[in-house]
This record gives structure tokens, C-alpha cells and sequence, in this order.
């Protein structure tokens, strides 16, 4: 058998990525319901809210009546009812979790402050929706609808009310700023309750006609704290306050409200019960907004990485427009038609720019979709839960046996575990306890310097209003978003404690070994690399759990926010490059079976390998540098002292040897410090450090080194792409 | 009380307007005749032209009680599938796919008639009480002849083209037809009955919000009607390319200071008048 030199013709992206390619990529190509939704959300970003922002409606903080009307758009266009399940108004069966962030992917496409103001909407009716009683939530869900074919009726609007006590903007939700007290108990009768609550900036205040407010009791007849809905009509105060004075998300109403307001004590979230004559809520805030806020904070992440991916066809645009109409440039010449995308800096940026976009679109699409998994599974556990009817001390050992259970069942020693609902739920809730914080804090912290990159791409032009696919705004609001619903430090603090559990730890590892197949099978991908980025990790994370510092202090624990911290970004970078990598992989198996993507897969699917290379390779840079950081840098550097020289070689001594092996004299000192004989040295801090016990973690340090090779091979094949990919006329909304 | 109608409404895809649309000779994807370049990787749209015709048939349908809408559409079905992800939203219709290219390029004869013989097999579809709507003008080189041979095929001779509004007449007396003339004028037409032909123009209406209760409704019969639709040939018939390129455009700008008006006008006339 001969073999035949065949020169493979190299295919380059030939369109930028259309919904065909995102429907494969983010699992919803059999979804017409979600394809739909997109269509309708894309109509509304880029017809009423981008005309809104060209107009300089931003330049407002107040709520106008210009702002007012897309509040009508949502409502017409399906995203108000998104949230409710068909017998409630919606159109969307099952869970929405997936439905929520396509809607806010499309709508921060063009302004994230759109997209805030419809979630916030569904933010209000989240603790109604998740720990509501029946009649709340037919009674709410049914209002907050748009009316119908025949009905006349404004739907209600809501807002969400958790706030800290003034003047802190802090993180501590145990700390509240609204009261509750009885106002009246008559035997027999339930009780009315006086709600006192001052808000902060919060969403939709200027027009919200019912609230769900955190507060905490003021009243020994009241226990704890809980959620309790306000409405606009309720007898007392309901001021809906001064706007805040944001820079950013403009067109999103944001203020301080203040009420005063007597409810009916069945205005408790999930109802509540009596005990000894004390009013007990269901559940107290903390569980309400825990339930709640770990599935929001996946469209918020999702909101910046629109951003990044929406800024890419401006920026190429101008790149190429750069030098057109000016003297210097002839039409047909390289400068006319490629204009600043002859230098390879303007476009291994915007490379960065895109994989930082589709790293973070993946890793918040995957979040997205386990909380849909997660949903019914939840509900199916609690179940099973209020069956076996435990408490105290039972319930403890039961989520000891369940955890243990589910180790044993991912080692693959209990595979009759497989339909136990309460072993899958734990195995699912473990990863979404990680992909959650993981996508809100890395899509939108590092986001947001990655679209200050981009804003830096278009030049001068990027920090004014013309910018087309307003950057600018884009770059600002990006900030926001990293910091509303939990800033970064929340985030971080979240991941210290669930990246360290060992169901997740278990699937981690295993994650570990599907990489090093898909890179077996798919070698451009960079999951070798990230593979090993991903063992580094491990490998720090367990050291620092039973490593302690130069002063015996334990290095992994809740206070010690300089190793746990680093060490849950380093995370966040392997987990948005490994959903990346395997969102690429579905497109290759799916993508041949859309003709209409047929003919320009090759090229598409090798665009997207060397982008998800090009993110690898920064995923396992940016991960060697945070561990060595954190491996070597509690350990104190040795100093030119007893206990530092014990490990040098004397001259003297090396001069004995010398008799014995000739030159060893000369070699030692390349390879080991040395004290002469008058007790001089090499001028350095100290001799250097012996990695004891650090051995296998140098080693990997050393292959990662490796494994980078070829990446920036994949940034110039990417880059190059660039150059070439057709883009349309005209950006499809105005600037 | 009028009589319920029967609405198909022919409506092809073209390309989103707003992308760059370059004429490419045949190649693998398309080795028939010229196509556009990356043309199954651009974004499409419905026909413009025949999206008026189809809010319009939607439009008529409520007014008339019991009428029904079909769309018959002729295009790529993975292409289909994804402009009826909006344009389900729009109206309710039945969708009747045939699966085939959309290009610029194809012939209008054989279009013409893959659309005549699958409108014919539309299963309980009274010609009698069929009003014949698409775009009397097209997105995609606009032979602007497609719909009339259409209608030929199917033996309606009532044919009106460049329409701008239909209204039923009162107590079931036809329908009012108003067509665009030369000069920005309309004429205006009696139709006793159906069948006929409505080429439209661009219509009064404005198109429709997405509303996706409408678009779930529609996608009952949507998805099922891609799945079973058939490939049309459409190969080997009509013109031959010799070869296909953009219309050249030229500018030719002068910066001139401080022109009287008259002498601009007396320029443009001049310009006019060699054109």
C-alpha cells in the first residue's frame, strides 16, 4: 500500500457564527419554543432598545416615558411571559432556567440595562415561584401575565427587595434593613403585620405594583426572618423613592423605596405556622434568596459575555474600514481592504476578545442548562424528603450516607444508585453549587477587562457615543454586573466552600480524564493542556488543604480569602475553557447533520478549535501562575543563615572532593549554592529554594510549559481568519 | 356573511438584506448555476414582498370568518426552519414546505411549477374560494413573474399585481382591489369572487409583533410540514450564467465651496438629461 502526499486545502471561517451554529452549540436545536424566544427577544434589542440607547435615552437615570414603553415590548413580545408556565399565561413548559439566559444574552446584545429590567421582573417572582405556596404563586404568576386577546388589564409588575442596612453596600445577607412586627392579633383571626423597609437600589422600583421584601422580626411573636410581598394598594406607604444615580444600565429603573405598609401575615413567603403562640415563617430569607439567587446570577454572567461576543463584528468592521476614504488607501490595495487588520496585534486581540466571549457564553449556557436538569430533580427530592420524614440529628446522618452514597456510586462501586433521586440530585447540585458563582464571577470580572479591550480595539472611536454596538456603555455595564447579585467577593467566598466538596471533586476528576480523551481524539483543542492545568489545580488544592504556612498557620480556610480566593478564579478559568471545548466538540458531531451548515463547517469548526486552543493555553497559564503563586509563596525563602546554608556546599569541602572527583568542584557550582571560605556567596536573596515535597507539582508546572506548544500557532491560524471571514454591510441595529 | 376563504400565500427566502451578497460562480454546493457567495451560511428572511402578502392574507383571514392561510414556501428546509422561527410569531398560517433552493438564481418557470403542483395536492383546499397572494416583486433578482405563472398553472385568470389593499365588500358583494399604476396612482378593481391573483406591492399594514403564543399554535403543523416536505428538482431547466458579478458601483464626488443653488440645480439637470 502506498501512501499519497494529499496537501489538505486550508478552510477559514467563511461567516460569522449564525443561530444554526448557536442553537448546536448551546443544546437548543431541538427547541423550537427557545428559537422563537430568541427571535422575539432579538426583534425587541435590536428595534426598541437600540433605538432607545442611539437616541441617548441612557443619558437619564430617571424612569421616562420613553423607557416606559419597553415594558410594553416585553409584554408583546413574549419576554414578560417567559417566567410563567403556560397554565399561568406562558408559553414555555418545564424549566426556564436555559429560556431566561437567551433572553438576556439577546437583550444585553444590544443593553444589559434591558435585560436587568425584564429579569428583575422574574427576580421579583422568584421567591413566589420557588417557595411560594400554591395560592401565591397562581395568584401572582396569573397577575404578573399579559393580558390576553380580549382582556384589558396593565400586568403587575414587581420588584425585588433584599438590601442591606444603610450606608453599607456590603455582602452580609444575614444583615437586614427591614423589620416586621404584629400590628394586630385578634384570637382566631391571622394576623396583620406592619412591614417597615427601606430599599436600595432596586430594580423596577419606579413602577413596581408589588414587592417581595426581606425583613427581618422586630417582634418576639415573630420568628427570625423571612419574604413577605408587599402591594402597591396595601394600607400605609408604598413610596417608590428617589432614582438612583447610576452610570450604568440606564434603561433599567433603579431606586431607593421606603414602605410602610400592614399586610396579612399569608403575605409570607410559603406561608408560615404557629407555634406556641409565635409566628414561624416557612422559610427564612436566606433560604429564599439562596434558592433564587443561585440560578439568576447565570443570566447576569451570560449578560457580559453578549457583550463580548456582540463587540466582534463592529470591531472588525472598523479594522478594516480603518484607512477607507482617506488618501493613503486605493481601493484594491491590502490597506483598503484589510485596513488595521494588516497588523497582527489588532487581531490576535480580538482573538482574545472572541475566545474570552465563547469561553464565557459556554460555561454560562452549561450553568444554565444543569439548573434545568437540576429543577425537577429538586422537586422529586423533596418529595422523597418529606417521605422519610426526617429531622435533627436524622437528617444529618442521612446527608452523610447521601454524600457517602454518591462517592461510591461516581467511583462506579454502586451502580444501583443510578435512579436513586436523591444520589443524582446531590451529584447535579454539586456542580451547579460551582458552575453558578463560577460563571457570575469569571464571566463578568474578567469580562469586564476583556471588554475594555475590545473598547481599546476601535480606538478613540470606542469611548464615544458613535461607537457602533455601543461599546463604551457596554464596557461600563459590564462593571455593574460583576458586582449586583453577589459582587465578586460573594462569588468567590461560595466557591471556596463548594469547589473543596468531594462530590464535586470526584466528577472534577473525572473531568480530568475526559479531557485527556478529547484531546487524544481532537489534539487542537488545547484540552491536553487544560488537562493538566486542571491536575495543577487538584494537586494545589489538596496541598493546601493540609499545607500550612512559613508560620503553621492552616493555608486552606474560610479567613484565608489570599488562598481560597486565587485559588476559585483559577478554577473559573479551567471550567469556561472545558465547556468551550466540549460546546466545539457537539458541533463537530452535530453540525453535518444542518445542511445549511454543510458548507462551511470545516472552516467553522477549525475557527473554533483554535479558539478554544487559544483559551486553553491562557485557562493553564493563568492557572501555573495562581498555583505556584500559592504552592511557594507561604513558604518563607530560605536567607543566608545557619538554617538556609545547612543545604550549601562549603568551598572548602568541594575542595576536598575535588582530590576525590575531579571537577566536581566546577559543576556544583552550577547546579548548587556555594559559600566560599571567607563566607561570601552569590549576591541573591537567599540560597535557593528546595522544593521538598514539591516535586510532582514542579513537574507538572514543567509539562503544562509543554503543553502550550502549538497555541500560538492556533492564535495565528485564528487570527488569520479574521482577516478573512465575511462580515455583513451593516450592523443590524442602529449606533 | 362571506364566504370563508382559502389564503396560500407563495413566499420564498432570501438573504438578510444586510449581508454582504457577493455572486459566485458554481461550485460543489451549488454546481447548477451562479450562487451567492457562502449563501447556506447567510441569515435569511421571508421575501419581503411576499411578507407583506402574507400579513395581509392574515389580516383578511380574521376579517372573514372561517378563511385559512397557507404558506407554500420553496426553499432550503434547515433555511426554512430557521426564518419560521419568526415568522410563525407573526400570524397564524399553515406552512406547506418544498424542499429546494432559494437562490436568485433559480428559474422562475420551474419554481413557478414545483409551487402550481404542491398547491394543487394541498389537501382540502377549495379552488374555488382560493385567493392566490405572493410578492409581485422579490428580494432575490425579482423576475417579478413567478406568481403569474403560478396562477396560469392553476387556471385563475383574475389576476391583479403591484396591490396594495383588499377589502371585503359588505354582505359577501367581492372584494375591493387596489393596484399600483403609473404616475403614484392606484387603480381600483371589483372582484366578484374568488379565485384570483394578488401580487403585492408593500400593503398598509404594518408587520406584525412577534407573539409567541401564535408562533407555539403555528408550530404544531410547522415542524411536521418541514419534516414530510419534498425535494423539489429544479435542476437542468432555464437560463445558463455565462457569468454573474455586482452591478459596478461608481462615485463621483466634487467638493465645491459657495454654490449658488441655481447653478446646482442647473448642474443636476444638465446631469439628469445626459443620463
Amino acid at each position: 500500500m502506498g501512501l499519497a502526499v494529499k496537501e489538505a486545502k486550508t478552510e477559514y471561517l467563511r461567516a460569522l457564527p449564525g443561530d444554526d451554529v448557536r442553537q448546536i452549540l448551546w443544546r437548543f436545536a431541538d427547541r423550537f419554543d427557545l428559537q422563537m424566544l430568541v427571535q422575539s427577544a432579538r426583534a425587541v434589542a435590536r428595534g426598541p432598545v437600540a433605538r432607545l440607547v442611539a437616541q441617548g435615552a441612557r443619558h437619564t437615570h430617571d424612569w421616562t416615558p420613553e423607557k416606559r414603553t419597553l415594558l410594553q415590548a416585553f409584554d408583546e413580545s413574549g419576554i414578560t411571559s417567559v417566567f410563567l408556565e403556560p397554565s399561568q399565561g406562558g408559553f414555555i413548559e418545564g424549566p426556564k432556567n436555559l429560556a431566561l439566559a437567551l433572553v438576556a444574552f439577546e437583550l444585553a446584545w444590544v443593553d444589559a440595562g434591558a435585560a436587568t429590567g425584564s429579569l428583575a421582573g422574574f427576580l421579583a417572582l422568584s421567591p413566589i415561584h420557588e417557595r411560594g405556596t400554591p395560592e401565591q404563586r397562581d395568584y401572582y404568576m396569573s397577575r404578573c401575565a399579559p393580558a390576553q386577546p380580549g382582556e384589558s388589564r396593565e400586568p403587575w409588575r414587581g420588584a425585588f427587595c433584599l438590601t442591606e442596612p444603610l450606608p453599607y453596600v456590603g455582602v452580609e445577607t444575614g444583615l437586614l434593613g427591614g423589620k416586621v412586627r404584629v400590628a394586630e392579633w385578634k384570637p382566631g383571626e391571622e394576623p396583620v403585620l406592619e412591614v417597615n423597609k427601606r430599599g436600595r437600589f432596586i430594580t423596577n422600583a419606579a413602577f413596581a405594583n408589588f414587592v417581595t421584601a426581606a425583613v427581618e422580626s422586630d417582634d418576639p411573636r415573630i420568628k427570625g426572618t423571612c419574604m413577605v410581598i408587599l402591594e402597591e394598594d396595601d394600607p400605609g406607604t408604598f413610596d417608590h423613592g428617589t432614582p438612583t444615580r447610576k452610570l450604568v444600565h440606564q434603561l433599567s429603573s433603579t431606586g431607593d423605596p421606603i414602605f410602610n405598609l400592614k399586610v396579612p401575615a399569608s403575605r409570607m413567603v410559603g406561608g408560615y405556622s404557629i407555634k406556641d403562640g409565635v409566628i414561624v415563617p416557612r422559610y427564612s430569607h436566606g433560604e429564599i434568596i439562596e434558592a433564587v439567587f443561585r440560578r439568576t446570577r447565570v443570566t447576569v454572567g451570560i449578560m457580559t459575555s453578549a457583550k463580548l461576543l456582540s463587540a466582534i463584528e463592529p470591531v472588525i468592521r472598523y479594522q478594516r474600514t480603518r484607512f477607507r476614504g482617506g488618501s493613503i488607501a486605493s481601493p484594491g490595495s491590502p490597506r483598503y481592504e484589510l485596513g488595521l487588520q494588516l497588523k497582527e496585534d489588532a487581531v490576535e486581540r480580538l482573538v482574545e476578545v472572541w475566545a474570552t466571549g465563547e469561553a464565557s457564553a459556554s460555561l454560562g449556557f452549561a450553568a444554565a442548562r444543569v439548573f434545568d436538569q437540576l429543577d425537577p430533580l429538586e422537586r422529586r427530592r423533596d418529595e422523597v424528603l418529606a417521605e422519610r420524614k426526617l429531622s435533627g440529628t436524622a437528617a444529618i446522618k442521612a446527608r452523610r450516607q447521601l454524600q457517602k452514597d454518591a462517592l461510591e456510586y461516581l467511583s462506579g462501586k454502586r451502580p444501583d444508585l443510578a435512579d436513586e433521586v436523591t444520589i443524582q440530585y446531590a451529584i447535579l447540585d454539586s456542580v451547579a453549587n460551582v458552575l453558578c458563582p463560577a460563571c457570575k464571577l469569571w464571566n463578568t470580572g474578567h469580562g469586564a477587562q476583556m471588554m475594555r479591550e475590545a473598547v481599546s480595539l476601535m480606538g478613540g472611536y470606542g469611548i464615544t457615543e458613535d461607537c457602533p454596538g455601543f461599546l463604551g456603555h457596554k464596557w461600563m455595564d459590564a462593571q455593574l454586573e460583576a458586582t449586583y447579585e453577589g459582587p465578586e467577593a460573594v462569588q468567590r467566598r461560595q466557591l471556596s466552600i463548594t469547589m473543596a466538596d468531594d462530590v464535586f471533586l470526584a466528577q472534577f476528576r473525572e473531568w480530568i480524564r475526559e479531557m485527556r480523551r478529547v484531546a487524544n481524539d481532537k489534539p487542537g483543542t488545547g484540552a491536553c493542556a487544560l488537562a493538566t492545568a486542571m491536575q495543577m489545580w487538584l494537586w494545589t488544592l489538596h496541598h493546601l488543604l493540609h499545607s500550612t504556612d512559613a508560620n503553621g498557620q492552616k493555608l486552606y480556610q474560610g479567613a484565608r480569602q489570599g488562598v481560597t480566593f486565587p485559588l476559585a478564579d483559577a478554577l473559573c478559568w479551567l471550567l469556561a475553557s472545558r465547556c468551550q471545548i466540549l460546546d466545539a466538540i457537539e458541533l463537530e458531531r452535530k453540525g453535518p447533520e444542518n445542511p445549511a451548515l454543510a458548507e462551511g463547517l470545516p472552516g467553522l469548526t477549525a475557527f473554533l478549535t483554535d479558539l478554544c486552543h487559544v483559551q486553553a493555553a491562557r485557562a493553564a497559564g493563568e492557572v501555573g501562575r495562581i498555583c505556584a503563586s500559592l504552592v511557594f509563596g507561604y513558604n518563607r525563602h530560605p536567607a543566608w543563615d545557619t538554617e538556609g546554608c545547612a543545604a550549601c556546599y562549603q568551598a572548602d569541602d568541594l575542595e576536598a572532593m575535588e582530590a576525590l572527583i575531579p571537577g566536581i568542584a566546577a559543576l556544583a557550582r552550577g547546579y548548587v549554592d556555594v559559600i566560599e571560605s571567607d563566607g561570601s556567596h552569590v549576591a541573591k536573596a537567599g540560597p535557593c529554594v528546595r522544593s521538598a515535597g514539591l516535586d510532582q507539582f514542579s513537574r507538572l508546572r514543567s509539562r503544562m510549559d509543554g503543553c502550550l506548544t502549538g497555541s500560538q500557532l492556533a492564535k495565528d491560524r485564528a487570527a488569520e481568519a479574521l482577516t478573512k471571514v465575511m462580515i455583513p454591510e451593516a450592523l443590524d441595529y442602529p449606533a | 356573511m362571506p364566504t370563508p376563504l382559502h389564503i396560500v400565500v407563495c413566499g420564498g427566502i432570501v438573504p438578510d438584506p444586510l449581508q454582504t451578497l457577493e455572486p459566485a460562480a458554481p461550485n460543489a454546493a451549488f454546481p447548477a448555476q451562479p450562487s451567492l457567495k457562502n449563501e447556506m451560511m447567510l441569515p435569511a428572511v421571508l421575501d419581503p414582498w411576499a411578507a407583506h402578502a402574507l400579513f395581509e392574507a392574515a389580516h383578511l383571514s380574521a376579517q372573514v370568518p372561517g378563511s385559512k392561510v397557507w404558506l407554500v414556501s420553496l426553499g432550503p428546509k434547515a433555511k426554512l426552519q430557521q426564518v419560521m422561527m419568526t415568522i410563525a410569531q407573526k400570524a397564524p398560517f399553515e406552512l406547506v414546505a418544498i424542499d429546494g433552493p432559494a437562490s436568485g438564481f433559480t428559474d422562475a418557470f420551474a419554481a413557478a411549477a414545483a409551487l402550481a403542483a404542491t398547491i394543487e395536492q394541498i389537501p382540502g383546499l377549495d379552488r374555488g374560494r382560493l385567493l392566490l397572494f405572493g410578492g409581485w416583486e422579490s428580494a432575490s433578482r425579482g423576475a417579478g413573474s413567478t406568481l403569474q405563472m403560478v396562477g396560469e398553472r392553476l387556471g385563475i385568470t383574475e389576476q391583479f399585481q403591484g396591490v396594495d389593499r383588499i377589502a371585503a365588500r359588505a354582505e359577501g358583494a367581492g372584494f375591493e382591489i387596489m393596484e399600483r399604476i403609473e404616475g403614484g396612482r392606484h387603480q381600483v378593481s371589483l372582484l366578484s369572487s374568488p379565485p384570483a391573483v394578488l401580487g403585492w406591492a408593500t400593503g398598509y399594514l404594518p408587520e406584525p409583533r412577534n407573539n409567541p403564543q401564535v408562533g407555539m399554535a403555528n408550530m404544531r403543523t410547522i415542524m411536521p410540514a418541514l419534516q414530510r416536505a419534498k425535494a423539489a428538482a429544479m435542476n437542468g431547466a432555464g437560463p445558463s450564467f455565462a457569468s454573474v458579478r455586482l452591478p459596478a458601483v461608481e462615485r463621483q464626488t466634487r467638493i465645491v465651496k459657495d454654490m449658488p443653488p441655481e447653478e446646482i440645480a442647473r448642474e443636476i439637470v444638465a446631469w439628469m438629461g445626459e443620463e
